[in-house]
């Protein structure tokens, strides 16, 4: 069974919250994020998603849009993440996902792409460019290799929350308001019934995501979802402290813990 | 799965689930009011009577007896108010825009000539306008900056990136998922996710569906080969739309080569481009090996973009038109020319044109006919084209 599903249902028989983050990768270089990563698995993250970067991020806000530039200007390839999950996976067996734009798996070529993330253990992958009609556009591969392709549900999906929860696998992706990724004060969003029209349709579990600053607001939101991700936060820490960025990040990780199993 | 959107393999709607059901939205919208006869109607009459349509078909006489080829005409798009073909596309989004009861309007800009377009008709009617522009564009199209805001427009600077054309649309679209329920984004070229590379061609195609008539009034036979700049490539597929069907008629589009395509300096994307999934569409784009879009450069702020629109992708594609590389310095060189032969000061966009013209032309016979497409006006470009060419003038700071 994929990493993802079996650590969702083993969380759900423990009546517990998932908690999802998300790093950069190659922001102050493969060390960096590797530390960051295994940190992360050891204090309490239950699934991890690697940030590719990309030159023309339209969907990020500035924190995860400057990291993506410093990564590319450390000369960060996919073909060198690929080689550090690959290392990853000799010391941590926690679900890893990539988190990336259409483009760099189209050119690095789709077939050999999920190749690479069968044979180096990537267990998914969300692409925010990539909506419902134009999925075929992986699907194929993503399913021939065992590879989950993450679906993403807007507060706009309205008419559209069924199609696509309808074919979700893995756990759902509900973004928590319009616009861009970044750390929000608040939201407007009525949690209650957004994820409740997505819960109509699917058994897959609900994470919500784009915003989620800190402990105080994983606490507010883990009423609503099984789960919740935090990226911007994360991004901004190992920005601000590059290479002893670990330990903070862990820290941070714990405190992200205690909210959702208090 | 369904395919509509798609010219051969490039089109699509490749853009996040925020914005999609605004884009289903627009295409519903737009499928019901491109045959609806009260739109059509409304928008002939702001044609004709706010952008001075019909454009003339202008014939070359000196150009032709110069350049000693085919029969030279030039479409003077350059004559519409606002000064390029840009207000074709804008007058018929806004339209559309206001019949979906949207009240604020965003756009992108590189020159500033859709951006300018937008604010104009944004002013006539009466809605809320913010225009995103690179910051290296602000800066070599200042006067269009200034224009913008008198017309009542916000313009944004957009500082990610080179601060250019792709940054601009880059920083449009993240405003668009931002405020996605009250915001048209009014897309300026024949590209973005579907139905935009459609629906922006359908709005400019308005200027072959004139030649067409034009050329069988003064000549009575279809053109042999027409001309045109190619940055997203709205005016070309506009000039080009009805002639695709006939094949004696060449289709030539002109690129950006900057310093030279062999340098790292251009933004020639058939030249030097490969397949790609990028703002919202398949099509060709200059990018690394990891799919990461190239810096491009250009003289022309308007053809200063990684990408063509999916339907010249797919001309080019199936070799039903050409594209030409034309250099800074040959685009310049065509700006004078056009001045002093003609009396007419073509935009730096389009004098790639002129550009490609002059350079075809000796290689055709005097039976022949060739219509360029001028699409803008060469104000806006005095300039930095004097810059170019060391000249001080005597400016104001």
């Amino acid at each position: 069974m994929n990493r993802i599903n079996k650590k969702l249902q083993e969380l759900k028989s423990e009546n517990k919250k998932a908690l999802i983050t998300y790093v950069t990768c190659g922001d102050g270089g493969y060390d960096t994020t590797e530390s960051a990563v295994l940190k992360m698995a050891e204090n309490g993250a239950d699934i991890i998603e690697l940030g590719v970067p990309f030159s023309d991020p339209i969907a990020e806000g500035p924190v995860i849009q400057a990291a993506s530039e410093r990564a590319l200007k450390n000369g960060t390839t996919l073909k060198g993440i690929f080689e550090m999950v690959k290392r990853l996976r000799s010391k941590t067996n926690i679900p890893l996902l990539l988190m990336m734009y259409v483009n760099s798996i189209f050119r690095f070529g789709t077939e050999k792409f999920f190749t690479m993330c069968e044979e180096t253990g990537i267990d998914g992958v969300i692409v925010p460019d990539l909506p419902f009609e134009e999925k075929d556009e992986i699907q194929e591969s993503a399913d021939k290799h065992n590879i989950i392709n993450i679906s993403l549900i807007t507060p706009t999906s309205t008419d559209r929350i069924g199609m696509i929860a309808k074919e979700a696998k893995g756990f759902v992706y509900c973004v928590s308001s319009t616009g861009v990724t970044g750390m929000r004060s608040g939201f407007s969003t009525d949690f209650n019934q957004f994820i409740g029209e997505i819960k109509k349709h699917t058994d897959a579990p609900c994470a919500i995501g784009f915003g989620i600053s800190g402990p105080e607001q994983a606490k507010n939101l883990k009423q609503y979802c099984d789960g919740v991700i935090v990226g911007s936060a994360i991004v901004n820490i190992i920005g601000e402290n590059e290479k002893d960025s670990a330990e903070k990040v862990g820290k941070f990780t714990i405190s992200l813990r205690t909210a959702l199993d208090e | 799965m369904n395919k509509k959107g798609r010219f051969g393999i490039y089109g699509g709607q490749y853009v996040p689930e925020t914005v999609m059901h605004a884009v289903c939205e627009l295409e519903a919208a737009y499928e019901h009011y491109k045959n609806d006869k009260e739109f059509c109607e409304e928008l002939k009459a702001l044609y004709r009577d706010y952008a001075g349509r019909p454009s003339m078909l202008y014939y070359a006489e000196k150009m032709t007896k110069d350049l000693n080829g085919p029969k030279i005409y030039i479409k003077r798009e350059d004559l519409n108010h606002t000064g390029s073909h840009k207000i074709n596309n804008v007058l018929g989004q806004i339209l559309l825009a206001k019949k979906m009861g949207k009240k604020r309007i965003i756009a992108e800009t590189g020159a500033g000539q859709h951006g300018v377009a937008t604010a104009t008709a944004a002013a006539l009617f009466g809605m809320e306008c913010e225009v995103y522009m690179g910051e290296v564009d602000m800066e070599r199209q200042s006067l269009n900056v200034y224009r913008m805001e008198l017309l009542g427009a916000k313009v944004t600077p957009a500082k990610s990136g080179t601060g250019t054309l792709k940054d601009a649309i880059n920083e449009a679209m993240k405003d668009w998922a931002t405020n996605i329920e009250t915001t048209y984004y009014l897309i300026g070229s024949v590209m973005g996710p579907h139905p935009y590379p459609e629906m922006v061609r359908d709005f400019q195609k308005i200027i072959s569906e004139e030649i067409k008539v034009q050329i069988k009034e003064k000549e009575n036979k279809l053109p042999d080969c027409v001309v045109a700049c190619v940055g997203g490539g709205s005016n070309a597929m506009g000039a080009f739309y009805n002639f695709i069907e006939h094949d004696s008629v060449r289709l030539i589009g002109a690129e950006a080569a900057g310093k030279g395509v062999d340098t790292k300096y251009h933004a020639a994307t058939s030249a030097k481009g490969s397949d790609g999934i990028f703002h919202g569409m398949k099509s060709i784009f200059l990018q690394n090996d990891e799919g990461q879009i190239d810096e491009v450069y250009s003289i022309s702020a308007g053809l200063d973009y990684p990408g063509i629109g999916p339907e010249h992708a797919d001309l080019f594609k199936r070799k039903r038109a050409e594209y030409m590389p034309i250099t800074d310095e040959e685009a310049v060189c065509a700006f004078e020319y056009l001045s002093r032969t003609e009396g007419i000061i073509p935009a730096i966009e389009s004098a790639h044109a002129v550009a490609a013209a002059m350079k075809i032309a000796p290689s055709m016979n005097k039976n022949q006919i060739m219509v360029i497409n001028l699409s803008g006006r060469g104000d806006k470009d005095v300039y930095q084209v004097a810059r170019y060419r060391g000249v001080k003038l005597n400016e104001q700071d």
